[in-house]
């Protein structure tokens, strides 16, 4: 029992965060690809950015002195969102909306968009410089132990307040998307115009105001997959930027243009992470009880070091495109 | 006044105007029917006038106001409506939702319209909630027309309605086309079955190269001897 709750605290909670962050990041990449046919790079620096927008907004709350009962981080959210949606409204008008005006190839779009990655980068550090900060700094992260010793194990479960919450408003956030794209008719057009951007646009639907739409959305969650990233671990110049491979890696397996197809990728890849360097050695240590003294287990038991854990989006990746490759939701081929 | 008038229409899609002065006329009774021979511009006319590509010269006018290089998104809700050849549904939606999407122009309750265009197609009100992607040809193109027709358009512009379909098909479009007619819309479509397509035109423009050959009522232009030998395979 004991190592069941190691597992779960180990594999099924983390990789469950690990997952949401994933999701959310990649349902804006995907959102954008069904839209404006280009993979965006630079979302990687709407997370970062979201992530510094609720970190200043905290320290200011926290300078009045407003004490709030869940971290900052949080209460501040739904502020950091919008901010971080006029931020990539302005990004698309400054640097995309006019190479579109003029024809521009996805692939010109895409190098445009890995220039904005390092000029954002660049901003970041110029007022924040390079070291990481905490929201954690004057508050306190809240450790839920939930003792399961009835059940027979030494161990408690451990979740910790930042990770409860951002399961939480991930689901919430994930259904009201969903509602939004199935039940309001923006949320319907935005559907029409990755299925059929000329049949859109023949329907008299304003797809200028699609366009800006798909922004606000995919910069909000941007920024509270951001910002749930740097409660979780630190907050820096570089926060979402090394992740920016697993979160493309969860919207191609999910199918490239599928809302839904982006969330299972995140997850799947979340968890799969998770898995892949969980150590088995601390699962498995009662059997070095029976076995010979020859086979006993390593202290470390993991299908690859932590360091290389990266690949693992690379591996289901591959996998996913020579099985299926529209991915796990069936999404545009290119 | 005419609904909708082209006079001496150039366009094209930037290099040599695929229209060289296209003539043509059409009231809200009317079914209009460009026939003609491939490259012609028969699908060229119906896209400049829904402002898809670059009106040059003459003019488009619809209910006498200048209409030229116009968007869709300003077209539809004066009561221009267009269906196109291909990709003229989205496979991923649902019928109802295919529907919606026809009337995104319109803010007020357009309940009655849906129910409209449920009778005119019963089989789609059957299917409202199925995606669109998996019905058949024949049907795709009823959802086409219905999306089209959710604007509560004055004037449907078609084209190639009938391509692709079952003979079967062909006739049943045929009759809707008349039936939407006779409900108060004007048509404007292009065909390929021209002589089935003229036989139940009140106007018939006959276009080649760009420019209008032959007008008259498609009565006239079948029992005209030049367009029968030139245009309808003798």
């Amino acid at each position: 029992m004991t190592e069941l709750v190691f597992f779960i605290n180990q594999v099924v909670i983390s990789g469950a965060v690990l997952g949401c962050i994933y999701a959310l990041g990649a349902v804006g990449i995907t959102l954008i690809f069904g839209i404006l046919r280009f993979a965006h790079f630079a979302h990687s620096e709407l997370m970062t950015s979201g992530a510094f927008f609720a970190f200043m907004l905290a320290a200011l709350f926290a300078s009045w002195g407003i004490v709030t009962p869940i971290p900052l981080g949080f209460v501040v959210l739904p502020l950091a969102m919008v901010m971080s949606a006029i931020f990539a409204l302005g990004i698309d008008k400054g640097f995309y909306a006019p190479l579109r005006k003029r024809g521009a190839k996805p692939v010109i779009l895409l190098i445009a968009s890995i220039g904005v990655t390092l000029m954002v980068q660049g901003l970041i550090r110029l007022f924040f410089g390079a070291g990481s900060y905490s929201f954690f700094e004057n508050e306190t992260k809240d450790i839920f132990r939930i003792d399961l010793a009835f059940l027979g194990s030494t161990r408690p479960l451990v979740i910790t307040e930042p990770q409860l919450l951002m399961i939480i408003v991930t689901v919430v956030s994930v259904l009201a998307l969903h509602f939004f794209l199935t039940r309001s008719r923006l949320g319907k057009a935005m559907r029409a115009m990755a299925d059929n951007p000329d049949l859109a646009q023949v329907s008299g639907i304003n797809t200028a105001l699609v366009v800006r739409v798909t922004w606000i959305v995919a910069g909000a969650l941007a920024c509270m997959a951001g910002t749930m990233l740097a409660l979780d671990v630190t907050l820096k110049p570089d926060l979402a930027f090394n992740i920016i491979i697993p979160i493309f890696a969860a919207a191609i397996v999910g199918g490239l243009g599928q809302a839904y197809g982006a969330i299972a990728g995140g997850l799947l890849i979340g968890f799969a992470e998770s898995l892949a360097v969980f150590n088995w050695t601390m699962v498995l240590r009662p059997l070095n009880a029976v076995l010979p003294e020859f086979a006993q287990l390593p202290a470390t038991l993991s299908l690859v070091p932590t360091e290389y854990k990266l690949t693992v989006a690379f591996v289901i990746l591959v996998v996913v495109l020579l099985v299926r490759p529209t991915g796990i939701f069936k999404g545009a081929s290119s | 006044m005419a609904l909708l008038e082209l006079k001496h229409v150039v366009a094209g899609y930037g290099g040599a105007p695929i229209l060289n002065g296209v003539n043509m006329a059409i009231d809200q009774s009317d079914i209009g029917v460009i026939v003609g021979p491939n490259g012609a511009g028969k699908s060229t006319t119906l896209k400049a006038i829904f402002g898809l590509l670059k009106v040059t010269g003459g003019t488009v006018e619809f209910l006498g106001e200048s209409i030229a290089n116009s968007l869709p998104d300003k077209l539809v809700p004066k009561g221009l409506s267009f269906v196109p050849q291909e990709k003229n549904v989205f496979t991923s939606m649902t019928v109802e939702e295919n529907l919606e999407m026809g009337a995104f122009t319109r803010r007020d309750d357009f309940s009655e319209t849906m129910q409209w265009v449920y009778e005119m197609f019963p089989v789609l009100a059957e299917k409202r909630r199925q995606p669109t992607g998996e019905l058949s040809g024949g049907q795709r193109q009823m959802v086409a027309m219905g999306r089209a027709l959710m604007s509560k358009p004055k004037l449907l512009m078609l084209d190639e309605p009938s391509a692709g379909l079952s003979p079967r098909y062909v006739i049943e479009i045929f009759e809707t086309i008349v039936r939407v007619n006779q409900e108060g819309v004007g048509v404007l479509m292009v065909e390929q079955n021209a002589r089935q397509a003229l036989a139940f035109a009140s106007k018939g423009f006959v276009l080649a190269q760009g420019q209008n050959r032959f007008t008259g009522t498609g009565a006239e232009l079948i029992a005209d001897p030049e367009v029968a030998k030139s245009f309808l395979g003798g």
